[in-house]
């Protein structure tokens, strides 16, 4: 599962698909169903995206939404807490959730047979969560275990975390997904339970199916189960827009480490009209001409031509809820600061901008796209994320088939224009990791005690 | 790309195990824009004695076509027309464990540097090439194999260009040395990064430990001063000794006839070093006492890992310790260890337990995180519940439960020609029998409640395992 989560990150060009043989569905009290069909492997993989995720956090509570996909294996009335784990796995099944800033996931994967249970399992979950105090209390301390492990004890991460904070001051995706420590070590169950109550209706949820099924018959499955559930009204989104930055924003974070590291982070658009915007599209490219493969411009020049750094890379994604970022970050070579990596990064910028690309380098970022939509494929899992990423951030699966059509579509001119327009310094924040030596005898990492130990 | 997985910002509900490997085959962790940049240096590091430990299952109805190249060279192929693509790869014993103490890491550094320059063509040239071609080029390496995969269309232009080149990197590579100087730098700045990082140095010591001074422990005695010491002739030289026609293991799935897939593996192997199959690896020794590592660090966590050698592939015991194991801790959120440390007491987010099989005894390996006051405390019950599970074996219930997980999730094993392409090539690296996967189900419900207890009593001594704690010190 994870390994399939992450093919699909680390693919190029995210949501570049063949959409085949799909078909969408919506359910009298507002669920979306869209299904897939694959017979190459009697297999099924059934999602549920609910459009609830950070960003629809407030401030106190950051990091609810994850701490509730973790009380949602934790009961309901008919199947009690673990149990929902149990079933799945006596089915053969794998199963897992995951929560981003712009939704949150659950999924399992089936031998085809077994798709209903995993429909009654996500039906009854999404009307009938029995969250009880004692559980809460146990779940918080493994989301807190899950914080450390992810954020507090690594370096990179902090400063990734510091980068976004930095970088929207206002927007809700300057707060981590998972939430501050201290806001953690405060949170409530009612707290929970009060996200639970606002965003989990089937009216704010997509149910996803690809595999080896009939369309016919899983509508007929998902009108029997989450059929009778009932709509709610779903309250408003505020779009809280982060200002426009007028300025150049520095931060440093200290951690125990060898190496340093920096972030480069620039504001970007996010693809809100797939037929008629093309600045994503020309981003997605660009990012291809910087980083698609190991001989494109930063790995070439700055990691094998200069050994400025170990290692660079760039990233950009199109489709968001919120807004985009452009974003570079890199290890400096030993003997090479952060400063001479910066400077060699932005002279990149710079060039780019003054000459634009090659005509090479934008067919070589085509064919890897044209590939890339045939590799995918062989993934159900992967097909499945693409359908829910674009229903789950308010555009619609149908775009995928467009998705590689306009990629093609970019010239060499669009490239250039949005390097020039996006890759601005007063809208650029830069992170930098100062690496502490590891002194056995300083203080231990304390944390705040509170009431719950 | 790095900054892409960091911004989706996936946060899951457990980490289901899926062990680190090194190579391309394993995009780094969600979440982290940090590590994913950071991965990039780790198919180099090999510092540790990894791989995914799949279990190799069934089905009936896979057809494996299996035959000896004119080179020598064991051939496995499954033709599927399903989608217009080819994915094929060669593996050697070549892996961490044919290293030399002193020049340790010169088998992670041969087969990385195998696409950085080879038949006269730059590292450049070799990625542009690839890229405009739509390929993508991967890799494998652990303690036994090590190897180069691709993955192409089946097209006609696509393929034959990107097999010839495929070809070029296995029997031609220039290991240059200004290129090796480079990778050397960049293996050397990533060994001091992950000394003092907790996860690396936990998984170190612990490999040390296990390991003395078996093979299986060379992986972790890559040190920025072995690496120093090593130049071209020594890469050369592996090269020669290993990546040989006998030692050649080719598997291929996809898009492509019988005939086709005969011409590809001697393409692949016609100008390969001669030399016959040589993977002569020692038995592991068993520990003669109980080993305790502590190792201060200030991080908030503790990091601890327990372990014991395991098994082989094609061990004895291989079923019921695999089974045995899906109770214990490898069956993700329903595993005793799961249930004891996370969700009675809340005191882990990942705690898991895995047999690595190897030509020889992979690790036994429990693994958890833990808030540093607790350390003692989760230590305490990880090894009460191993204990018990030793002694007790797992009930009559566990165990259908296990077996209804393994059978009934069969077809998700094989349900990609990824997956597939992976599976056939350890069938051919460790010679299992082509039933195998065929077998696999049923060896699986043969397994008795007795066989786990008594298999695991045999094969662990819970009184004589590797215990390694990176952060508490316990002062």
């Amino acid at each position: 599962m994870r390994r399939a989560i992450l093919f699909f990150l680390s693919a190029m060009l995210p949501a570049v698909a063949f959409a085949g043989n799909t078909q969408e569905f919506k359910l009298d009290n507002g669920l979306k169903l869209v299904v897939q069909e694959d017979h190459r492997s009697p297999v099924v993989v059934s999602q549920v995206w609910y459009r609830a995720g950070s960003i629809d956090e407030f401030n106190g509570t950051t990091g609810v939404a994850h701490v509730l996909e973790h009380m949602m294996f934790k009961g309901t009335k008919k199947v009690p807490a673990g149990q929902f784990s149990r079933m799945v796995a006596a089915a053969g099944g794998k199963e897992n959730a995951f929560t981003s800033r712009d939704y949150t996931v659950y999924f399992q994967q089936l031998e085809k047979s077994r798709l209903e249970l995993a429909m009654k399992l996500e039906a009854d979950r999404m009307a009938n969560l029995n969250m009880s105090d004692a559980e809460f209390a146990k779940e918080i301390q493994v989301v807190m275990e899950e914080r450390r492990w992810r954020t507090e004890d690594k370096p990179q991460a902090q400063v990734g975390e510091q980068l976004m904070s930095s970088t929207f001051q206002t927007h809700p995706y300057g707060r981590p997904v998972i939430g501050w420590m201290n806001d953690l070590e405060h949170m409530k169950a009612q707290d929970a339970r009060d996200w639970y109550k606002r965003w989990y209706a089937p009216n704010n949820a997509t149910l996803v199916v690809v595999g080896d099924v009939d369309p016919q018959q899983v509508l007929r499955l998902a009108q029997k189960y989450f059929g009778p559930l009932k709509a709610q009204k779903l309250p408003e989104r505020k779009p809280q827009g982060e200002p426009e930055q007028k300025g150049e924003r520095r931060l440093v974070v200290k951690a125990p480490a060898k190496l340093p590291y920096l972030a480069l982070a620039y504001h970007a658009p996010s693809l809100r009209d797939p037929k008629n915007d093309w600045e994503p599209y020309a981003l997605e490219i660009l990012s291809g001409v910087l980083d698609g493969n190991p001989a494109s411009r930063l790995n070439r020049d700055l990691v094998r031509r200069d050994r400025i750094a170990v290692d660079v890379s760039v990233g950009y994604d199109a489709v968001n809820r919120g807004p985009g970022l452009f974003e570079f970050d890199g290890t400096p070579s030993e003997g090479t600061s952060v400063e001479d990596l910066e400077a060699a990064i932005r002279g990149q910028i710079e060039q780019l901008k003054q000459d634009g690309i090659s005509e090479e380098e934008l067919q070589r970022v085509k064919a890897q796209v044209i590939a890339a939509d045939v590799y995918q494929r062989d993934s159900m899992f992967y097909q499945a994320m693409q359908i829910g990423m674009l229903e789950g951030t308010g555009l619609s699966w149908r775009h995928l088939k467009d998705y590689p059509r306009r990629l093609q579509a970019v010239t060499a001119e669009q490239v250039q224009a949005v390097a020039r327009k996006y890759l601005v310094d007063d809208t650029l924040t830069v992170a930098v990791l100062d690496p502490q030596p590891i002194d056995e005898n300083a203080p231990k990492h304390k944390e705040v005690p509170h009431g719950r130990h | 790309m790095a900054a892409t997985s960091s911004m989706l910002h996936l946060y899951e509900y457990g980490v289901v195990w899926a062990r680190r490997t090194i190579g391309t085959v394993f995009a780094p962790p969600p979440c982290l824009r940090a590590n994913a940049a950071w991965n990039k240096l780790l198919w180099l590091m090999a510092a540790m004695v990894t791989s995914l430990a799949f279990v190799l299952p069934a089905q009936a109805g896979l057809p494996i076509q299996h035959w000896q190249s004119a080179s020598g060279a064991q051939v496995y192929f499954v033709e599927n027309h399903d989608l217009p693509i080819l994915d094929l790869s060669v593996g050697f014993a070549a892996g961490s464990s044919f290293d030399v103490g002193e020049k340790a890491g010169v088998a992670a550094l041969t087969q990385g540097l195998l696409s950085l320059g080879a038949g006269g063509l730059s590292d450049d040239q070799i990625s542009n090439r690839f890229a405009d071609l739509g390929a993508q080029l991967g890799g494998d390496f652990d303690a036994d194999r090590a190897g180069l995969k691709l993955r192409t269309l089946s097209s006609e232009r696509e393929r034959t260009g990107s097999l010839q080149l495929f070809a070029t990197l296995l029997q031609q590579p220039d290991f240059s040395t200004v290129v090796l100087e480079r990778e050397k730098a960049r293996v050397i700045a990533g060994l001091r990064e992950a000394a003092t990082q907790p996860e690396s140095i936990s998984s170190k010591a612990f490999g040390k430990a296990l390991y003395g001074n078996h093979p299986y422990a060379m992986g972790e005695m890559v040190e920025p001063e072995t690496v120093e010491k090593i130049g071209r002739d020594d890469l050369i030289a592996f090269h020669h000794s290993h990546y040989t026609r006998g030692n050649a293991v080719i598997a291929i799935i996809g898009d492509i006839t019988r005939v086709q897939a005969v011409q590809i593996a001697e393409q692949m192997t016609a100008n390969l070093p001669n030399g016959t199959a040589q993977s002569v690896i020692p038995p592991v020794p068993l520990l003669a006492a109980a080993v305790e590592k502590r190792i201060p660090h200030p991080a908030a966590q503790s990091h601890i890992l327990l372990g014991y050698p395991g098994m082989k592939r094609g061990d004895p015991d291989y079923y019921a310790l695999y089974v045995g194991n899906y109770v214990l801790g490898g069956g993700g959120f329903v595993s005793r260890l799961t249930e004891e440390v996370r969700e009675k007491r809340g005191l882990a987010y990942s705690v898991y337990s895995y047999f690595l099989p190897l030509r020889q005894e992979g690790p036994f390996q429990i693994g958890l995180q833990t808030k540093r006051e607790q350390t003692d405390q989760a230590l305490a019950l990880v090894r009460q519940t191993l204990k018990k599970f030793i002694q007790d074996g797992p009930t009559a219930k566990e165990l259908q439960a296990a077996k209804d997980n393994i059978i009934g999730g069969f077809p998700l094993r094989i349900d990609s020609n990824g997956k597939i392409l992976d599976y056939l090539a350890v069938i051919g690296f460790y010679q299992l029998p082509l039933t195998y996967l065929d077998d696999f189900n049923k060896q699986i419900d043969k397994v008795t409640t007795a066989q786990i207890k008594d298999a695991f009593k045999r094969r662990i001594d819970p009184d004589k395992m590797v215990t390694v704690i990176v952060g508490d010190d316990g002062k």
